[in-house]
């Protein structure tokens, strides 16, 4: 029964750990957020910083970590595949940005 | 000859095979969803981004990140406290997972009522999904656009922590429900961790 106990609350000092954790990397994106950098640094720090806060999400909060191995791989290449597969209109934005070819037409 | 017929000669092993991922059906299905709205609200962010990058005049409307700031400890702290009544649910202590599972709906109402009252503001300053008086009017169309889809996730999400944390009490529910509901949840607060970045700090006015 104190076994019992003491590994509910242990269970919950790790929660309590990944949720400090979480706020932190949230409070780093905030200070990021009043940096004199220019938007492009900002916008690439701050996803970093929102990534590795979702990964620690995905894996402890949502307890993927502990789930069979090959439904872990399963989830990260096939999200990370579709979300890789969305950048290809990057190109076309800073096209937009520039205003060529059809500007020029024009 | 079919499949059936095979197999009642026993001529063939068992149809089916045991789960694929050996995690209970309910919690595959719950994490497929996710992956599936992921995708959903990483079309909504990239086409933002999108348009932020080709658009020279884009807004910067947000004075102060106090409102953002408190939404994401709410938000947070509600993930934590799911995680308790889930653990509460797991020992077996109804009550208290009752208590602590009623406590995220709290927080997640909150959420959304600080996310409402900021629209209210920003809407008093003149901003539609069409027009603004800061620049283009893109920024309020997908503004409310990615907002608005995470805040209909927020009160799904509260909708279902009641129904389920209600059903769990009267014993329709077991543990597992209420750890597929936290998949949710947490997804949910996932979420937000890019759009606050992306739609409120990037576009802060100093």
């Amino acid at each position: 029964m104190a076994a019992t106990e003491t590994h509910k609350n242990s269970e919950i000092g790790k929660d309590i750990i990944v949720y400090v954790c979480l706020l932190a990397l949230a409070g780093v994106q905030f200070l990021i957020a009043y940096q004199n950098i220019d938007i492009g640094q900002k916008f690439t720090r701050m996803l970093t910083v929102a990534c590795i806060e979702a990964g620690i999400a995905v894996l402890f909060f949502m307890h993927l970590w502990s789930e069979k191995r090959a439904f872990l791989i399963f989830v990260i290449v096939f999200t990370i595949s579709v979300l890789l597969g969305m950048q290809y209109g990057w190109t076309d934005s800073n096209r937009m940005l520039v205003g060529a070819p059809f500007s020029k037409v024009q | 000859m079919s499949q059936a017929d095979l197999t009642m000669e026993g001529h063939s092993t068992a149809p089916m095979v045991g789960p694929i991922f050996s995690i209970p059906t309910k919690k595959f299905a719950m994490w497929l969803f996710i992956i599936a709205d992921t995708m959903t609200f990483a079309a909504c962010l990239v086409a933002y981004g999108f348009l932020r990058n080709g658009t020279p005049d884009w807004p910067r409307p947000f004075h102060s990140i106090t409102n953002v700031a408190v939404m994401t400890l709410i938000l947070l702290t509600s993930s934590l406290t799911m995680l308790v009544g889930l653990r509460a649910a797991r020992a077996g202590d109804k009550a208290r997972a009752f208590r602590w599972t009623m406590i995220t709906a709290v927080l997640g109402i909150v959420f959304a009522l600080l996310h409402i009252r900021e629209w209210l503001g920003l809407i008093n300053e003149g901003m539609t999904m069409f027009k603004n008086p800061w620049g283009t009017g893109l920024f309020g169309a997908s503004f409310f656009s990615i907002t608005g889809l995470h805040l209909t996730h927020v009160t799904c999400g509260v909708v279902a922590l009641i129904a389920v944390g209600v059903r769990y009490k009267g014993g329709r529910y077991n543990a597992d429900d209420i750890e597929v509901l936290g998949l949710y949840w947490h997804f949910v607060d996932l979420v937000w961790m890019f759009v606050v970045p992306l739609v409120y700090l990037l576009n802060l006015s100093h």
